[in-house]
């Protein structure tokens, strides 16, 4: 049996597990990352328009504050989130985004004095302070009060990827590209490391680790049309579920992005519309302030996304031989400001759809975007059932999004939860518990499961297609558990789903090899991901509600009376379907009590305590403290974090002192 | 001097051309092999498929796996042209297959793994070992003085230095420069346009401490930019549409000017 032994195993080489690598080894620990890909490949590369941190340096930006940013974060959960994660994570942005302006980000710089952008649709006239100059600058995202979204042109993702994978090079961590994790190692109450496949030899080998991370990204690819990359297939979420102990949070929250290109699915970023770029009808006709006057373009994104199904249901979509879709018309923005901040839009628009966005409508419809759900963690990022089990990032459920993440804070959050993360792990570490016990024999066992199993699937002796299965999959998630659910279509999804599991594990192969097999790749992965599949839909048809991005056609209201709550998921081994329960959400310990986002009409049947709790705050709000004492008292986070970074953010207007 | 600038870089068959409706039946000669089966000789082998309109060489080849045979490899990621997974040869051209229309090309499409990099399987290359060996040997990262206060506010930088610097930022490291670079198939130690460049990029970086007496270290000898020979097929190809025939030009007077103090 192959052994590799490591400190601490990363599985995924995203920015939020290679930023907690970093960390790792900065606190002595000899880290290694496994990734399905080279790391500079990961998915985190393709996100376009920027990150949430609330530095307020440029003119619209000026006022901006962790409270401010608290507050859009938590709303834009629809109150769904652990309100001490999202106070955790507006406290660390900042922090993030200096770190990464210090390790090398390109970072779109503020510059002084007036300079013309698009609001609503009009041109407008900024002044920019001098003193802000060569600051970080910031766009407008949905959602927000204020403009917090720093950004590198629309290459975001690629330029802070870049930069933290240069790190891990700088600093010798060993990234083992092309593995993939295929079973956690445990005995039921301590996780030992992973036992991992080479995607090219084929081999397996136990990796033997103090403390195991998933940081594996997101799971949209069980909807059929995705922005996510090809891998993320949610394998990380499935590796937790099968071992029986550790659990998923909030599978069924998944976000719908308003704008993807049709057909290919490809996101153009939520940054045109915060640069002025407007959305379209068939007949050339702005909708969106019709339905929401206040935030028009700019609402969150699940109700942009709803707004835009809503309008294509009056009849008012595109027909294209692709199905129906709408405009995005970003050519009020003018080629030069897309030449210069919108370029990755413009090539994707060139290659792609053959148009030039300057000149002609970008052909968008809400897409499958990102995965709120995860394995679930405490705040220090480690799983309440899995002693040594950690995640972080797209694949963690801490929770900071509940149930809808605003634009900017996906890429922020994998910054922030890899340098908290990577300080938990740290500590875990140097514990006692993660010294007990070398687990070889333990090793052993899962190698030679895992081996068996893979040797039994390639054989390959059945009568199912696994692309088949896949398709009808991909189908029943985008029909049945997408935009707009219902009871009855989520009961008829849960039952096709777990009949293609049983299935899935009776699939012909016409390749056996054991090495580099994509047939091979996709019959193991295919069960795991309707394992996920069925967390996602079973989680749906359960919550009888709707808020944020789950929305139920037949329960329109958010029930904070009832489901003011978090799903968890788990997998008994041999069940056919998940065992779900619920973890509450305390709002008498809420710095934001429950509330109405402003979107539509209020529709909440209100949790009973909501109101007491609204008065204890209005109360201490009334005794007017500076807002950092005010805060404190209203819910203390500051002990959540590690000494380091519990420092208060340096502003142009708020100098340390 | 670089081909048609600004006409045939990159994938420039793709230009504004909309995705026609052609209703060809499309040919393709993609090339097989795995190395890791003695018994297996490399070959070629054909494959028709409908063509669809904006089908692209991701949805090709992906139609291809499902429906005509699972075992065939390659690498796609993002298939939206921005994580350099997917370069390949096509048509003897290096080019991103993701955002590569078929709509391009004539009905007969003959596909090639990347030369220059180890091959894993069919279209399949190790592009990460070859880029990490690459960053390890240039120490390609940003050097900087101290790690930051995180707290403070960052150090101003003037804006359109951070736009000269994301310009060069914007490699993917696909491998299309490599592929295409005559010194590299004679040289298996040339560090090529990708590496030349970054260098370029931290060279521009005043947050990077070093100079270019460090530069020259790494780059100043015939594994770096005394090796290129000009052919500048780097430039025509890359598909991001990096500035490389001036940076690489700049960097040799450089390290020539630091070469001979």
């Amino acid at each position: 049996m192959k052994l590799i032994h490591t400190d601490a195993l990363i599985i995924g080489g995203g920015l939020a597990g290679q930023r907690a690598a970093i960390g790792m080894r900065r606190r002595g620990l000899h880290p290694l990352i496994l990734s399905l890909v080279p790391a500079k490949r990961s998915h985190s590369v393709a996100a376009q328009g920027g990150m949430q941190a609330s530095l307020g340096n440029c003119a619209k930006g000026e006022g901006d504050s962790e409270d401010v940013h608290f507050e859009d974060t938590v709303r834009g959960s629809d109150w769904g989130c652990d309100q001490i994660v999202a106070r955790m994570f507006a406290h660390m942005a900042p922090k993030a985004a200096r770190e990464m302006a210090a390790w090398g980000v390109p970072w779109s710089r503020v510059r002084s004095g007036e300079h013309r952008v698009v609001i609503n649709g009009q041109p407008v006239t900024l002044l920019e302070r001098e003193a802000a100059h060569g600051l970080i600058t910031a766009r407008d995202f949905g959602g927000t009060r204020k403009w917090r979204t720093c950004h590198t042109s629309d290459g975001t993702g690629h330029a802070l990827l870049y930069a933290v994978s240069d790190r891990v090079i700088a600093e010798s961590i060993p990234v083992h590209d092309r593995k993939e994790a295929l079973a956690l190692i445990h005995d039921g109450r301590r996780c030992h490391g992973a036992v991992v496949r080479d995607l090219v030899s084929g081999e397996l080998a136990a990796y033997l680790a103090g403390a195991t991370v998933i940081a594996t990204g997101g799971y949209g690819r069980i909807y059929g049309v995705s922005t996510n990359a090809l891998i993320n297939e949610g394998m990380g979420a499935a590796l937790a579920l099968e071992t029986g102990v550790a659990r998923l949070g909030n599978m069924e929250a998944v976000q719908f992005h308003p704008t993807a290109i049709v057909p290919a699915g490809i996101l153009v970023t939520e940054g045109c519309r915060g640069d002025g770029g407007l959305l379209k009808d068939v007949d050339g006709y702005r909708f969106m302030p019709d339905y929401e006057p206040d935030k028009k373009e700019l609402a969150s994104r699940d109700v942009v996304s709803r707004r835009m199904a809503e309008h294509m249901r009056r009849g008012k979509g595109v027909r294209s031989p692709y199905g129906e879709h709408l405009w995005l018309d970003i050519t009020g923005l003018g080629a030069e400001h897309i030449d210069k901040n919108l370029r990755e839009v413009k090539d994707i628009c060139q290659y792609f759809l053959g148009i030039d966005p300057a000149r002609e409508y970008i052909p968008v419809r809400p897409t499958q975007h990102y995965s709120m759900g995860g394995v679930r963690t405490d705040h220090s990022g480690q799983s309440p059932w899995l002693a040594g089990l950690f995640s972080c990032g797209e694949a963690a459920c801490w929770d900071m999004h509940g149930f809808n993440r605003l634009g900017g804070n996906s890429l922020a959050e994998t910054l922030v939860a890899g340098m908290l993360v990577g300080e938990s792990v740290a500590d875990y570490c140097a514990s006692a518990e993660a010294e007990a016990g070398c687990a070889t024999a333990l090793a052993r066992e899962f190698l030679e499961r895992e081996q068996a199993e893979l040797a039994a699937i390639a054989r390959g002796r059945g009568n199912e297609a696994a692309v088949a299965l896949r398709r009808r999959m991909e189908t029943v998630m985008t029909d049945s558990v997408g935009l707009f659910r219902n009871g009855p279509a989520l009961a008829a999804a849960v039952d096709e789903l777990a009949d293609l599991l049983r299935r899935s594990r009776h699939l012909a192969m016409r390749c056996q090899r054991l090495d580099a097999n994509p047939e091979l790749v996709q019959a193991y992965r295919l069960p795991r991901m309707l394992k996920v599949a069925l967390t996602v839909a079973l989680g749906a048809l359960q919550r009888t509600e709707s808020r944020g991005a789950h929305f139920r056609e037949d329960f329109p209201a958010r029930d904070d009376r009832h489901w003011l709550n978090r799903t968890l998921a788990s997998w008994r081994p041999g069940d056919a379907l998940p065992t779900l329960d619920y973890e509450v959400l305390d709002v008498m310990h809420m710095e934001l009590p429950p509330g109405f986002r402003g979107y539509g009409v209020r529709n909440i049947v209100e949790h009973p305590l909501t109101a007491l709790r609204q008065a204890e705050v209005d109360e201490l709000r009334e005794a007017r403290l500076d807002r950092h004492a005010l805060q404190s008292q209203l819910m203390a986070f500051k002990q959540y974090l590690p000494k380091r970074y519990r420092g208060r953010n340096a502003r142009l207007d708020e100098p340390l002192p | 001097m670089a081909l048609d600038p600004g006409l045939r870089r990159g994938d420039g068959d793709n230009e504004y051309s909309r995705p026609m409706v052609m209703n060809r039946a499309l040919s393709f000669q993609v090339f097989r092999h795995n190395p890791r089966d003695p018994a297996d000789a490399p070959r070629t082998q054909e494959y028709s498929l409908d063509e669809t309109p904006g089908m692209t060489l991701f949805i090709a080849l992906t139609r291809i796996r499902e429906e005509q045979d699972p075992s065939l490899n390659f690498d796609f990621v993002c298939r939206a042209g921005v994580c350099g997974s997917c370069a390949m040869v096509i048509n003897s051209r290096p080019g991103l297959a993701c955002r590569t229309l078929t709509a391009g090309l004539p009905e007969s499409i003959h596909l090639f793994p990347l030369p220059g990099f180890e091959l894993i399987g069919d279209l399949s290359v190790n592009t990460g070992k070859w880029m990490r060996a690459m960053s390890e040997r240039l120490r390609a990262w940003l050097h900087f003085e101290a790690e930051p206060d995180v707290d403070a506010l960052e150090a101003p930088m003037p804006p359109e230095l951070a736009e000269q610097v994301y310009e060069l930022d914007r490699c993917t490291e696909c491998g299309c420069c490599v592929a295409g670079c005559g010194t590299a198939q004679m040289r298996a130690d040339f560090v090529g346009a990708v590496g030349m460049n970054k260098i370029a990029r931290f060279r521009l970086d005043p947050r990077d401490v070093r100079g270019d007496a460090d530069f020259y270290e790494v780059v100043g000898d015939d594994s770096g930019v005394f090796g290129c020979m000009s052919l500048l097929g780097c430039h025509d190809l890359c598909p991001k549409r990096l500035p490389l025939q001036t940076q690489i030009a700049y960097l040799r007077r450089s390290m020539a000017r630091q070469g001979l103090w």
